[in-house]
């Protein structure tokens, strides 16, 4: 056997080389200091994209995207195909930890300032890569073409309809039309499965790239302790047997909460039914939803609504820059107020969700 | 070519070739993302222009209730009051988009996305709603009811 396996790396070593590639990687270390517990969710993001991934590919083979069909296709899914519950279940459960993990990772990165030069790209394509999974989100919540995903949709493409110009084209564009009908569930399906992880498998390349490139981001102080202070380990087989353990807890994780507590399918949408009682966006938009429901309905001569998105807008975009407006960081100084606008944007988001969740 | 060519005259050769070149470069661009752009915007589809709907008999209305009316393709809510009273409004809330629905304990119709409220008038009255509800027009010809377009 080992012959065997000898003979096959030969094999292709001799024609791509791989001696080079193993240098590399055997030359590969991850920093040790205080804060290295973070550098894992980076990874778990990753994982649960893979899981993503292959559940979504299993539940393809089944779904029917289509207004008259959707919601009973996933109905046979969950009751007649073997397993389908699990893989079904599995596939909402990790989107959402998906979500989780990648809003510790991107809070860990921006408070340990790791985005300062030269880790701008890095910074960027995460940001997106988080933007495009709030989209997988909300476009895979239509999908089962349930009450409270219609009626989220409704809210949530009008949302985007509520910017000033060039909103209303863009809330056509997503809709397929004025309304939210059969045409945007064909649509949300088409961005949800190949547009959405089209753009996404090309940032996540470049941003694994640049990570393989730059190597891991340190904390200040500790890129400025002398070389005797800093501590390191070998990636391979130290870190990633480390990450991997971490990735088999996730699993088991997962495979706990789809079982004991499987992904409900709801009520069928009715266009010409009210919304629900009770009605709520997943736990991620929460925020944003209560700040929109306590919002008044005129702020000076703008409407609440209009107000509330372009503030939501302009955060987001603040945000999406901050390696360029901290200058700060980048020159490799101390800078506390990144910590305090962090802090207030977690507490923020953690009270207004709370809010949301119990009124 | 002429090798007695001026540098100058090169040159210009040169931008004429970069502006050739380039134009020719951004009219293919726009020949390609012109029919994409086109593409994806979602036709216009020829909407049956509805002016009144019979929604039935006015017996089989409740007091006190709101029902959600199919009209066209927009939802309307027919509201007979405690006092017997009928009036219809578009059952589309003015915040953002959800549908209404009649609160008898509340007395008001409520909208239960963003917690709206609006009088039995239509006019909001709590909430985030910036605007009214629009009004519709509830006639009662015999014994049936109907709902037509207040214009």
């Amino acid at each position: 056997m080992s012959t065997l396996w000898k003979k096959t790396y030969d094999w292709i070593d001799e024609r791509v080389h791989l001696g080079d590639l193993v240098e590399f990687m055997g030359k590969k270390y991850v920093p040790v200091h205080r804060g290295s517990v973070w550098y894992y969710f980076g990874g778990v993001s990753l994982f649960l994209f893979i899981i993503q991934v292959l559940t979504g590919i299993l539940l393809l083979l089944y779904y029917k995207g289509s207004e008259g069909l959707a919601f009973e296709s996933i109905q046979f899914i969950m009751s007649k195909v073997a397993f389908g519950w699990l893989v079904r279940s599995i596939h909402s459960w990790s989107a959402n930890l998906f979500i989780l993990a990648a809003v510790v990772h991107m809070f860990s990165v921006f408070f340990e300032k790791s985005y300062r030069s030269p880790r701008e790209i890095t910074w960027l394509t995460g940001m997106l890569m988080l933007f495009l999974g709030l989209g997988f989100g909300f476009s895979g919540y239509l999908l089962p073409w349930n009450e409270l995903a219609f009626f989220a949709t409704k809210v949530g493409t009008d949302i985007a309809g509520v910017v000033p110009i060039v909103g209303k084209p863009i809330m056509v564009f997503l809709r397929g039309g004025e309304d939210v009908t059969g045409a945007t569930l064909t649509r949300f399906y088409g961005f949800h499965v190949a547009v959405l992880p089209g753009i996404f498998t090309v940032l996540l390349g470049i941003h694994l790239l640049l990570v393989q490139r730059q190597g891991m981001s340190e904390p200040l102080d500790v890129e400025k302790a002398g070389a005797a202070e800093r501590k390191t380990m070998p990636f391979f087989p130290n870190f990633l047997l480390r990450d991997l353990l971490f990735w088999l807890l996730i699993l088991n994780l997962l495979a706990i909460l789809a079982v004991f507590f499987p992904w409900e399918l709801g009520k069928k949408a009715d266009a010409f039914a009210s919304a629900p009682a009770g009605i709520q966006p997943e736990w991620y938009f929460l925020f944003m939803f209560e700040t929109l429901k306590l919002f008044p309905a005129k702020v000076w001569f703008l409407d609440g609504e209009v107000l509330g998105v372009m503030l939501f807008g302009v955060a987001a975009i603040l945000w999406l820059l901050v390696p360029f407006w901290d200058r700060k960081s980048a020159r490799g100084e101390k800078n506390r107020a990144i910590n305090y606008v962090g802090l207030a944007a977690v507490l923020y988001i953690i009270i207004f969700s709370i809010l949301g969740w119990f009124m | 070519m002429n090798e007695q060519t001026s540098p100058e005259s090169r040159n210009s050769k040169r931008d004429f070739l970069k502006y050739v070149l380039g134009g020719g470069l951004l009219a293919w661009f726009a020949s390609v993302a012109y029919p994409i752009v086109e593409y994806l915007k979602p036709p216009q589809q020829g909407e049956v222009e509805v002016s009144s709907v019979k929604v039935g008999p006015l017996n089989a209305i409740e007091k006190d209730s709101g029902t959600i009316i199919r009209f066209g393709n927009k939802p309307v809510i027919l509201i007979r009051t405690a006092a017997g009273e009928l009036r219809a409004f578009s059952a589309t809330c003015t915040h953002l988009d959800c549908t209404v629905q009649y609160r008898k304990d509340m007395g008001v119709i409520w909208c239960a996305c963003h917690n709206g409220r609006y009088d039995l008038n239509g006019r909001n009255v709590a909430g985030p709603p910036p605007r009214p509800l629009d009004e519709f027009r509830v006639v009662v010809q015999g014994a049936d009811v109907f709902l037509s377009k207040n214009i």
